[in-house]
Protein backbone atom coordinates (compact mmCIF):
# COMPACT_ATOMS: atom_id res chain seq x y z
CA UNK A 1 0.00 0.00 0.00
CA UNK A 2 2.98 2.31 1.50
CA UNK A 3 4.48 2.40 -2.65
CA UNK A 4 1.42 2.95 -4.41
CA UNK A 5 0.80 6.62 -2.76
CA UNK A 6 2.34 9.40 -4.52
CA UNK A 7 4.61 11.00 -2.38
CA UNK A 8 5.70 14.98 -2.15
CA UNK A 9 9.52 14.71 -2.29
CA UNK A 10 10.36 18.34 -2.53
CA UNK A 11 10.63 20.39 0.51
CA UNK A 12 11.61 24.42 0.54
CA UNK A 13 15.03 24.92 1.41
CA UNK A 14 17.28 22.64 3.80
CA UNK A 15 16.21 19.10 4.90
CA UNK A 16 15.51 20.00 9.14
CA UNK A 17 17.48 17.41 11.58
CA UNK A 18 14.16 16.94 13.30
CA UNK A 19 12.54 15.15 10.08
CA UNK A 20 14.96 12.06 10.30
CA UNK A 21 14.06 11.60 14.08
CA UNK A 22 10.52 12.06 13.15
CA UNK A 23 11.01 9.74 10.08
CA UNK A 24 12.65 7.49 12.46
CA UNK A 25 10.10 7.27 15.29
CA UNK A 26 7.21 7.07 13.11
CA UNK A 27 8.41 3.74 11.93
CA UNK A 28 8.58 1.77 15.51
CA UNK A 29 5.33 1.13 15.22
CA UNK A 30 6.15 -1.29 11.94
CA UNK A 31 7.54 -4.16 13.52
CA UNK A 32 8.31 -6.14 10.70
CA UNK A 33 10.89 -4.48 10.16
CA UNK A 34 14.72 -5.29 11.37
CA UNK A 35 16.46 -2.20 9.00
CA UNK A 36 16.39 1.04 8.63
CA UNK A 37 19.16 2.39 6.02
CA UNK A 38 20.05 6.04 6.05
CA UNK A 39 21.34 8.43 3.43
CA UNK A 40 22.17 12.19 4.19
CA UNK A 41 23.18 14.26 1.73
CA UNK A 42 24.88 17.50 3.34
CA UNK A 43 26.33 20.80 1.60
CA UNK A 44 29.39 21.08 0.83
CA UNK A 45 32.18 23.89 1.29
CA UNK A 46 34.05 23.15 -1.64
CA UNK A 47 36.96 24.97 -2.64
CA UNK A 48 37.00 26.15 -6.39
CA UNK A 49 39.43 28.42 -7.97
CA UNK A 50 40.12 30.26 -4.55
CA UNK A 51 36.34 30.78 -3.84
CA UNK A 52 34.32 28.97 -1.27
CA UNK A 53 30.94 27.35 -1.52
CA UNK A 54 28.24 29.22 0.83
CA UNK A 55 25.33 27.36 -0.32
CA UNK A 56 23.60 25.96 -3.02
CA UNK A 57 19.98 26.83 -4.56
CA UNK A 58 18.31 24.17 -6.39
CA UNK A 59 15.75 24.41 -9.04
CA UNK A 60 14.18 21.83 -10.96
CA UNK A 61 11.80 20.65 -13.46
CA UNK A 62 9.50 19.88 -10.79
CA UNK A 63 6.70 18.17 -13.57
CA UNK A 64 9.19 15.30 -14.79
CA UNK A 65 11.09 15.15 -11.40
CA UNK A 66 7.75 13.71 -9.73
CA UNK A 67 7.18 11.33 -12.47
CA UNK A 68 10.82 10.51 -12.27
CA UNK A 69 10.74 10.04 -8.64
CA UNK A 70 8.02 7.90 -8.56
CA UNK A 71 9.59 5.75 -11.54
CA UNK A 72 12.69 5.17 -9.21
CA UNK A 73 10.31 3.95 -6.20
CA UNK A 74 8.30 1.50 -8.76
CA UNK A 75 11.18 0.03 -9.82
CA UNK A 76 12.84 0.20 -6.44
CA UNK A 77 10.12 -1.90 -4.86
CA UNK A 78 9.66 -4.57 -7.53
CA UNK A 79 14.03 -4.92 -7.39
CA UNK A 80 13.93 -5.20 -3.61
CA UNK A 81 11.98 -6.79 -0.86
CA UNK A 82 11.68 -3.48 1.10
CA UNK A 83 9.30 -2.69 3.72
CA UNK A 84 8.77 1.46 2.88
CA UNK A 85 10.83 4.16 1.38
CA UNK A 86 10.85 7.63 1.91
CA UNK A 87 12.46 10.44 -0.27
CA UNK A 88 12.83 14.18 0.81
CA UNK A 89 15.11 16.71 -1.62
CA UNK A 90 15.19 20.43 -1.14
CA UNK A 91 14.25 22.80 -3.51
CA UNK A 92 15.80 26.19 -3.23
CA UNK A 93 18.70 27.65 -1.26
CA UNK A 94 20.87 25.48 0.97
CA UNK A 95 23.68 26.43 2.62
CA UNK A 96 26.75 24.70 3.31
CA UNK A 97 26.72 21.94 6.38
CA UNK A 98 22.53 21.52 5.83
CA UNK A 99 20.80 18.41 4.47
CA UNK A 100 19.59 18.42 1.32
CA UNK A 101 18.67 14.73 0.66
CA UNK A 102 17.37 12.51 2.61
CA UNK A 103 16.83 8.94 1.61
CA UNK A 104 15.45 6.38 4.11
CA UNK A 105 14.67 2.41 2.93
CA UNK A 106 13.37 -0.02 5.50
CA UNK A 107 13.61 -3.56 5.39
CA UNK A 108 13.15 -6.72 7.81
CA UNK A 109 17.27 -7.49 6.78
CA UNK A 110 19.71 -4.64 6.51
CA UNK A 111 21.50 -6.16 3.28
CA UNK A 112 18.70 -5.23 1.42
CA UNK A 113 17.70 -1.68 3.54
CA UNK A 114 21.16 -1.05 2.44
CA UNK A 115 21.30 -1.68 -1.05
CA UNK A 116 18.08 -0.49 -2.13
CA UNK A 117 19.06 3.18 -0.11
CA UNK A 118 22.24 2.84 -2.67
CA UNK A 119 20.23 2.59 -5.66
CA UNK A 120 17.36 5.27 -4.77
CA UNK A 121 20.33 7.80 -4.26
CA UNK A 122 22.74 7.06 -7.25
CA UNK A 123 19.34 7.10 -9.35
CA UNK A 124 18.11 10.50 -8.25
CA UNK A 125 21.27 11.78 -9.05
CA UNK A 126 21.68 10.36 -12.06
CA UNK A 127 18.23 10.42 -13.62
CA UNK A 128 16.11 13.46 -11.65
CA UNK A 129 16.29 17.03 -13.05
CA UNK A 130 17.71 18.29 -10.80
CA UNK A 131 19.68 21.46 -10.69
CA UNK A 132 22.06 23.17 -8.36
CA UNK A 133 23.53 26.59 -8.72
CA UNK A 134 26.84 26.86 -6.26
CA UNK A 135 26.34 30.17 -4.27
CA UNK A 136 30.33 31.41 -3.42
CA UNK A 137 30.76 33.63 -0.58
CA UNK A 138 30.90 36.85 -2.77
CA UNK A 139 27.66 36.13 -4.23
CA UNK A 140 28.93 35.13 -7.76
CA UNK A 141 27.90 31.57 -8.86
CA UNK A 142 28.48 28.61 -11.03
CA UNK A 143 26.36 25.32 -12.25
CA UNK A 144 26.87 22.13 -10.48
CA UNK A 145 27.66 18.97 -12.16
CA UNK A 146 26.83 15.63 -10.56
CA UNK A 147 30.64 12.92 -11.54
CA UNK B 1 2.80 24.53 -35.06
CA UNK B 2 2.90 25.88 -31.23
CA UNK B 3 5.01 24.38 -28.72
CA UNK B 4 6.00 25.35 -25.60
CA UNK B 5 9.66 25.34 -24.51
CA UNK B 6 11.23 25.17 -20.98
CA UNK B 7 14.22 26.27 -19.98
CA UNK B 8 16.44 25.13 -16.51
CA UNK B 9 19.58 26.34 -14.84
CA UNK B 10 22.37 27.54 -16.70
CA UNK B 11 20.58 27.43 -20.02
CA UNK B 12 17.31 29.35 -18.53
CA UNK B 13 19.98 32.28 -17.46
CA UNK B 14 21.35 32.19 -21.09
CA UNK B 15 17.97 32.53 -22.54
CA UNK B 16 16.94 35.45 -19.98
CA UNK B 17 13.85 33.25 -19.98
CA UNK B 18 12.11 30.37 -18.14
CA UNK B 19 9.97 29.70 -20.87
CA UNK B 20 8.24 30.81 -24.44
CA UNK B 21 5.90 29.98 -26.74
CA UNK B 22 7.14 29.26 -30.12
CA UNK B 23 4.98 29.06 -33.64
CA UNK B 24 7.42 26.41 -35.66
CA UNK B 25 6.38 25.80 -39.36
CA UNK B 26 5.67 21.74 -39.51
CA UNK B 27 8.03 19.40 -39.74
CA UNK B 28 10.55 20.54 -38.17
CA UNK B 29 12.13 18.25 -35.96
CA UNK B 30 13.67 18.20 -32.35
CA UNK B 31 17.61 18.35 -33.97
CA UNK B 32 16.94 21.35 -35.50
CA UNK B 33 14.88 22.97 -32.82
CA UNK B 34 17.38 21.86 -30.34
CA UNK B 35 20.51 23.50 -32.76
CA UNK B 36 18.19 26.77 -33.63
CA UNK B 37 17.68 27.59 -29.75
CA UNK B 38 21.31 26.37 -28.87
CA UNK B 39 22.38 29.41 -31.86
CA UNK B 40 19.82 31.94 -30.59
CA UNK B 41 20.89 31.85 -27.03
CA UNK B 42 24.28 31.00 -27.25
CA UNK B 43 23.91 28.21 -25.34
CA UNK B 44 27.53 26.85 -23.73
CA UNK B 45 28.44 23.20 -23.69
CA UNK B 46 25.94 22.02 -25.96
CA UNK B 47 26.40 18.57 -26.13
CA UNK B 48 25.91 18.33 -21.98
CA UNK B 49 22.21 19.47 -22.96
CA UNK B 50 19.55 16.73 -22.95
CA UNK B 51 15.95 17.34 -24.58
CA UNK B 52 12.66 16.24 -22.86
CA UNK B 53 9.56 16.17 -25.04
CA UNK B 54 7.02 16.01 -22.61
CA UNK B 55 8.96 14.76 -19.93
CA UNK B 56 10.84 12.19 -21.82
CA UNK B 57 13.77 11.73 -22.48
CA UNK B 58 13.30 9.64 -25.34
CA UNK B 59 13.95 12.25 -28.60
CA UNK B 60 13.21 9.47 -31.18
CA UNK B 61 9.93 11.39 -31.51
CA UNK B 62 8.00 13.88 -33.95
CA UNK B 63 7.12 17.13 -32.65
CA UNK B 64 3.81 18.26 -32.75
CA UNK B 65 1.21 21.04 -31.66
CA UNK B 66 0.86 21.31 -27.85
CA UNK B 67 4.17 19.32 -27.24
CA UNK B 68 6.56 20.92 -24.00
CA UNK B 69 9.83 21.02 -25.14
CA UNK B 70 12.61 21.05 -21.65
CA UNK B 71 15.91 22.21 -22.72
CA UNK B 72 18.17 20.43 -19.92
CA UNK B 73 21.45 21.11 -18.62
CA UNK B 74 23.30 18.28 -16.43
CA UNK B 75 21.74 17.31 -13.62
CA UNK B 76 22.94 17.91 -10.02
CA UNK B 77 20.54 16.48 -7.52
CA UNK B 78 21.66 15.09 -3.96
Amino acid sequence: MDKKKPKKVFVQGAIPPEKIANSIANHQSKTNIGAHSIFLGQIRADEIDGKMVSAIEYSAYEDMAERVFHEIREAAFSKFDITCAHIYHSLGQVKTGELCLFVFTSSAHRKIAIEACNYFVEEIKANVPIFGKEIFEDETHQWKVNT
Amino acid sequence: MKVTLKYFGVIAESAGKSEEVLELEQGLSLRELKDQQIKTYQIQDAGSVQIAVNQNLNNEVELKEGDEVAFLPPFAGG
